[in-house]
């Protein structure tokens, strides 16, 4: 099929899969508030994962299903041109996967966390795929304005996904310090937009990319502009000097909702990010680069020492977060097709490993957000040994061990890197590398070589079937790209191949 | 291409026809298999007993028989672990056999799949077998095996059993990746991953915090050794756009003799080596590593993963031989090790710190070798020193053994390691006491046990480079060949202290702890007393030709076989060598030949063992509960020259500092801001007003705007 998008109709093939998303959201709340799903469940005994409440978490995942098939569809699909608003080609679909990904691993590992925490199912769901919706406009916009609308779908769900517990003040704690500090930023967004569009007369990054190119641009906006929306992208990433929200938000907010923030909500920015200053600014990429550069090895260098001294796990994860964050800019940095589908595949395996992890210690906080700390682990292997065993895959994969998709995933950064001769760069990830080794594995040092402080310490600790098949998946697919990376890498790099002009990459640069 | 993994790992994977010429492989890939398959079938049976034996191990390091079954837990892993070494030692065999009668010259790859590919550059998951390969095999499956059959003996009475044996696997499985792989990638893959097990190994006995920190240090030195690993890759990537050993070896002579680009790359790599195997300045892990069960000290931190380091630069051979400042700086650290540790090793008490610190020490003598270009004696030294110092380890835990069971039996808290304890033990022990004795003759390098012919080669190789034609330093090399002489002979002075303080005088253990002393089982002696035969035999295989005539030489009995089985690898090396420096020298510095400093060299080893016999024999040695502290300089050898606490006040500590300031001062107020913020509804202020009231939102803010103020006015100006 063809797509010219003269014929209104064609916008809707397009974005076939954001429009399902978003009437399935609409679909899962309503059945959400019908009587069968009250808030008032009193739970019966048994496996709290086939009650009614739960009914709606596989509700949802048809609809994941549905946006699934919808994006397998868009591969039939040819669009006429590349200055759409939308895009349709390998990088925004690939990019749809780790969403649709993101977006299932998450509902599977919360049906019992909702039914013990006791929140409301229907709203939670909805609100899941709302902004995964979001998260789709903004791998697909060829438009700024496009980015923004799916930028604040996106932020405004995960917003209110940050306060769901509202039992728990750090829960609302961080839904507000997120929200403030998010509004702030998008400020800084949306003013450069509006520079962009000073400079450019345009926000079509199609339109853009041409205006740069041709020396038309109004230089000085222009590079405020870079400089703002650069501003508003490390801000959704977590880049030092903006994570400072990071750590609390993810500490605070209820752990799925923190799993799927940490990984899809930055994939989401990330995706958007390339596509604006890889293809937008492609001929700007001098003014960028530096801004970048030091942006990647201030990010790596904090994030991974100050998560060196971290004693609760999730924030240490969040430090973690912090810190692939910054390997992922060191991609951003080298604007090369290696780089771009290097940061593909390290999405898609970031979202597995820490999906994994958070997955995991939600299940040792037990019942509420209590157990958080390393010393929680003690023993925890032992007394858990599938669960652990996974757990300690995940970290050996966030830290990159040889044999995980965590460690290929570097190894194509580094590819990426070297590709635009980044050396200090990638000597910078690869001692920052080395340091996280140490925080990472201290947690499965903890887990399988001390003893438990109390018999039934992990007696609690529950595995729900849902859970398990996430886990499953999540372990699976590490050790398999850990393995066999080939696939994935290959389909990743015959995804950038549409995005547009590439190789922006100064060789030669020393720095 | 997975689905076929096992098809093709069944059918021994396509080899290179061309290369393979009458070697045909008999199911090499199976050799790695077999331990991992172990691993995992040991790993099910850990996990099942898991939560048992964790809760049985409680209680101070007192190892509780397991409750739960013993014969379940005991009869299954004692099978799979020591049998899968069999069944890949047994292969290794058929395959060096095949090996022996084919003469390849070039190594035979074998792919199962591409590992990674990106773009130019693709790494195959391969194996290559050669001559340096198959000696590493022959060494890691054979010793491993017999440390395994040892370890069933050894580690009866503990309740992590099926756990001990599926680390130990492990281990093995990763090591034959580490010796196996056919590039650089994979070596690193095992490299890695022998780390994770010494770690895993080192701190068993994890309720003992003491032995989990030494796990821990084990951990950070060796992080610091493979930045060095993979800055040397990084390069070698960037330089021929592969890390494939058959490639960057075939192309690395275009690089400059003595260049910038390659000694990089050498040094790297031995920075890498310098923390696997314990060498000036990352040794300190390895001391602290004896924390482990005895057996894994044998296996991997005597016989095998230490001498990764060895392996790879035999292995890099031509990239060391290009880069002479690299080579001086292998054979330096190498020698200077050498010294140091030993001159530790002469005031310790401890049986296996002594044998630690001699580890460290002989290590130093294969650095020297393949610092100065004598790749095939580095390796030498490296399979003999397997061979005597497993033997060592294992006699030292044959002892341990039953020490532990006779203060066990009086329930006295004595340490059971401390050869002030011990004396005497040559009556209830004797086949150790006698094995371990041949062990000792073998590292003091006394004919014509193994360690002579192989560390004499070493000190002589030392002297024969320094006096070639175009050495670059030949007054360093003379120096290095002092140093190296004098070594050899604290050497023979601390193990035969070691020997005396334990076997010999009177017993010091206790009167009723002394009737409980018994020989070990035979599951153990058996071990000790084939390594025993291998320490002696084991050095005849390579015995040099201007000494093989000689009555020093054994005759007919030895072959120079070692060398020149290493031919096809070191003779790249050996050519760069011989085409830049020139002829090696015939006589050492001071004069006299090969064949006359062999035989000072015994004569004075000799001279030494016999000295110290008398000298420590005649002194009185107290228990170690009586014993007073030392001072003077014994006691800085006795505190290691206090470089831990260098180390500590120096690294550490400052390390620790910056990660808090950036954690306290760049994130300030977070911890604050949850605190607070649950203070403050407390206290009935409105939530909102709160949170802004806290400051730490508007810190964030300030922070961000920093940020903000900062990127504006370096793009702008």
């Amino acid at each position: 099929m063809e797509l010219d998008f003269s014929q209104q109709i064609h916008y809707v093939w397009a974005l076939l899969p954001e429009i399902v998303l978003c009437v399935w959201g609409m679909i899962v709340l309503i059945a959400g508030v019908s009587g069968k799903h009250q808030d008032a469940d009193d739970g019966a005994a048994g496996d709290p994962s086939f009650g009614p409440k739960s009914d709606l978490g596989w509700l949802t995942l048809l609809g994941i299903l549905l946006a699934a098939g919808a994006n397998g569809w868009l591969y039939g699909v040819n669009e006429v041109g590349d200055s759409s608003m939308i895009a349709v080609d390998g990088f925004r679909l690939f990019a749809n996967w780790i969403f649709l990904l993101a977006a299932a691993l998450t509902v599977l590992i919360s049906f019992v966390y909702i039914y013990r925490l006791r929140l409301q199912a229907g709203e939670f769901y909805a609100l899941i795929l709302f902004a995964t919706a979001g998260m789709m406009f903004m791998a697909g916009a060829r438009d700024l304005i496009v980015i923004f609308l799916g930028l604040e779908v996106m932020s405004i769900a995960v917003y209110a996904l940050a306060a769901f517990n509202r039992r728990d003040r750090k829960s609302a704690e961080a839904g507000l310090k997120y929200f403030l500090l998010g509004a702030f930023s998008t400020g800084f967004f949306l003013y450069g937009i509006a520079l962009v569009y000073g400079a450019t007369g345009s926000t079509n990054i199609a339109a853009i990319n041409t205006s740069v190119a041709s020396m038309a641009a109004s230089p000085g906006l222009l590079v405020v502009a870079i400089a703002l929306l650069a501003i508003g992208f490390g801000f959704k990433v977590s880049a030092v000097p903006f994570h400072m929200w990071t750590p609390d938000v993810y500490e605070g907010a209820p752990t799925p909702v923190t799993a799927w923030m940490s990984a899809a909500v930055k994939a989401a920015a990330f995706v958007a990010f390339f596509r604006v200053f890889l293809v937008g600014f492609d001929a700007a990429y001098d003014t960028w680069f530096p801004i970048m550069w030091w942006l990647a090895a201030i990010t790596m260098v904090t994030a991974n020492l100050i998560a060196l001294v971290q004693t609760n796990v999730k924030r240490m994860l969040a430090y973690s977060s912090i810190a692939h964050a910054g390997y992922l800019l060191v991609a951003l940095t080298a604007a090369n097709e290696n780089a771009a589908a290097g940061m593909l595949f390290y999405l898609l395996i970031y979202t597995l490993m820490n999906i994994g992890a958070f997955a995991v210690v939600m299940s040792v906080a037990h019942q509420a957000e209590e157990r958080l700390y390393i010393d929680d682990y003690a023993g925890f292997g032992w007394a858990q040994p599938g669960i652990g065993l996974f757990l300690t895959i995940f970290l050996l994969s966030l830290a990159g061990f040889p044999g995980t998709g965590g460690f290929m995933g570097k190894i194509y950064l580094l590819q990426g890197a070297a590709d635009s001769e980044l050396w200090v760069l990638s000597v910078i990830l690869v001692l920052s590398t080395v340091a996280s080794y140490w925080y990472y594995l201290r947690v499965a040092w903890v887990m399988w070589m001390k003893e438990p402080t109390s018999k039934d310490q992990h007696s609690l600790v529950v595995v729900p079937l849902p859970m398990c098949l996430a886990l499953i998946v999540c372990v699976g697919l590490i050790i398999y790209t850990g393995i066999f990376p080939g696939a994935a890498i290959d389909f990743a790099r015959s995804s950038v191949q549409g995005l547009g002009s590439l190789g922006g990459g100064m060789l030669g640069l020393g720095l | 291409m997975h689905a076929s993994l096992a098809a093709v790992l069944v059918q021994g994977g396509q080899a290179t026809a061309e290369a393979a010429g009458h070697f045909e492989p008999f199911y090499p890939g199976l050799i790695i298999l077999l331990p991992l398959i172990g691993f995992l079938l040991n790993g099910v049976l850990a996990l099942r007993h898991g939560v048992a034996s964790a809760t049985a191990v409680r209680g101070g390091g007192e190892l509780d028989l397991d409750t739960g079954g013993r014969p379940a837990t005991h009869t299954l892993p004692s099978l799979i672990g020591p049998g899968v070494m069999l069944l890949a030692f047994l292969l290794t065999v058929v395959n060096f056999t095949r090996m022996l009668g084919a003469h390849i010259e070039e190594p035979v790859v074998i792919s199962y799949w591409t590992w990674m590919a990106t773009g130019t550059f693709t790494v195959d998951a391969a194996i290559q077998l050669d001559q340096l390969s198959m000696i590493m095999m022959m060494v890691v499956t054979g010793v491993g095996f017999l440390i395994h059959v040892f370890s069933v003996g050894y580690m009866k009475a503990d309740s992590g059993y099926p756990r001990y044996f599926a680390y130990l696997n492990l281990f093995v499985f990763f090591m034959l990746t580490l010796v196996m792989g056919s590039s650089y990638a994979l070596m690193f893959v095992g490299w890695e991953g022998v780390g994770l097990c010494s770690y895993l190994l080192i701190g068993f006995w994890f309720s003992d915090k003491e032995k989990a920190d030494a796990g821990k240090k084990a951990f950070i030195v060796n992080r610091i050794g493979d930045v060095g690993f993979l800055v040397a890759m990084f390069l070698l990537y960037v330089t021929f756009g592969t890390v494939d050993f058959v490639a960057v070896f075939h192309d690395a002579e275009t690089l400059a003799y003595g260049g910038s680009l390659v000694t990089a790359i050498a040094l790297f790599f031995f920075l890498g080596a310098a923390g696997k195997s314990a060498q000036i300045p990352l040794y300190v892990w390895l001391p602290d590593a004896m924390a482990g069960p005895t057996p894994v000290s044998a296996l991997i931190h005597a016989a095998t993963m230490v001498t990764a380091g060895v392996n790879l630069v035999a292995r890099s051979s031509v990239l060391f031989a290009l880069a002479p400042v690299a080579g001086a700086t292998v054979a330096g650290v190498g020698v200077l090790t050498a010294l140091f540790a030993a001159t530790i090793a002469l005031k310790q008490n401890d049986i296996k710190k002594v044998l630690a610190y001699s580890t460290v020490s002989q290590l130093g003598y294969m650095f020297v070798g393949v610092g100065v270009g004598a790749y095939s004696a580095g390796v030498f030294h490296l399979m003999t020193h397997a061979f005597f110092k497993a033997l060592l380890f294992l006699g030292a835990g044959a002892v341990i053994h039953s020490m532990h069971e006779a203060y066990h039996s009086t329930h006295s808290h004595e340490d059971a390691q401390d050869m002030r304890n011990m004396g005497g033990l040559k009556a209830h022990m004797p086949i150790t006491w006698v094995t371990m004795w041949i062990a000792t003759f073998a590292i003091a390098g006394i004919w014509p046990f193994a360690g002579f012919f192989s560390k004499d080669e070493i000190i002589w190789q030392t002297a024969a480079f320094g006096g070639a034609t175009h050495a670059p330093y030949p007054m360093l090399y003379t120096v290095y060949w002092v140093i190296a002489l004098a070594a050899a002979m604290l050497t023979a002075f601390y193990m035969t202290r070691m020997m005396v303080m334990t076997f010999h005088g009177t017993n010091r253990t206790g009167e009723e702890e002394s009737k409980h002393l018994h020989e070990a089982p035979v599951v153990m002696w058996a071990p000790l007393a084939v390594l025993a035969t291998l320490s002696v035999v084991g050095g005849w295989i390579n015995v040099p030709e201007s000494i093989r005539e000689s009555f020093l030489g054994l005759g007919p009995l030895t072959s120079e076989w070692l060398h020149h089985w290493l031919e096809p690898i070191t003779a790249q090396a050996t050519h760069i060598q011989a085409a830049n420096l020139g002829e090696l020298s015939h006589s050492a510095p001071v004069g006299g030949g090969e064949f006359m400093w062999a035989l000072i060299s015994t004569v004075l080893a000799i001279a030494v063992v016999a000295t110290t016999f008398r000298m420590v024999g005649q002194k009185e040695i107290v228990p170690a509960a009586q014993d007073v502290e030392l001072t003077g300089f014994a006691k800085v050898l006795y505190n290691k020259w206090y470089v831990d606490e260098f180390y500590d006040r120096v690294i550490v500590e400052p390390i620790l500092r910056t990660s808090r300031f950036f954690w306290k001062v760049i994130d300030a107020g977070i911890i604050d801001g949850v605190v607070n913020g649950v203070g403050w509804t407390a206290r009935g202020v409105g939530f909102v007003i709160s949170m802004f009231q806290t400051g730490s939102v508007n810190t964030y803010a300030f922070i961000l705007t920093v940020g903000v103020l900062v990127i504006l006015g370096v793009s702008i100006f």
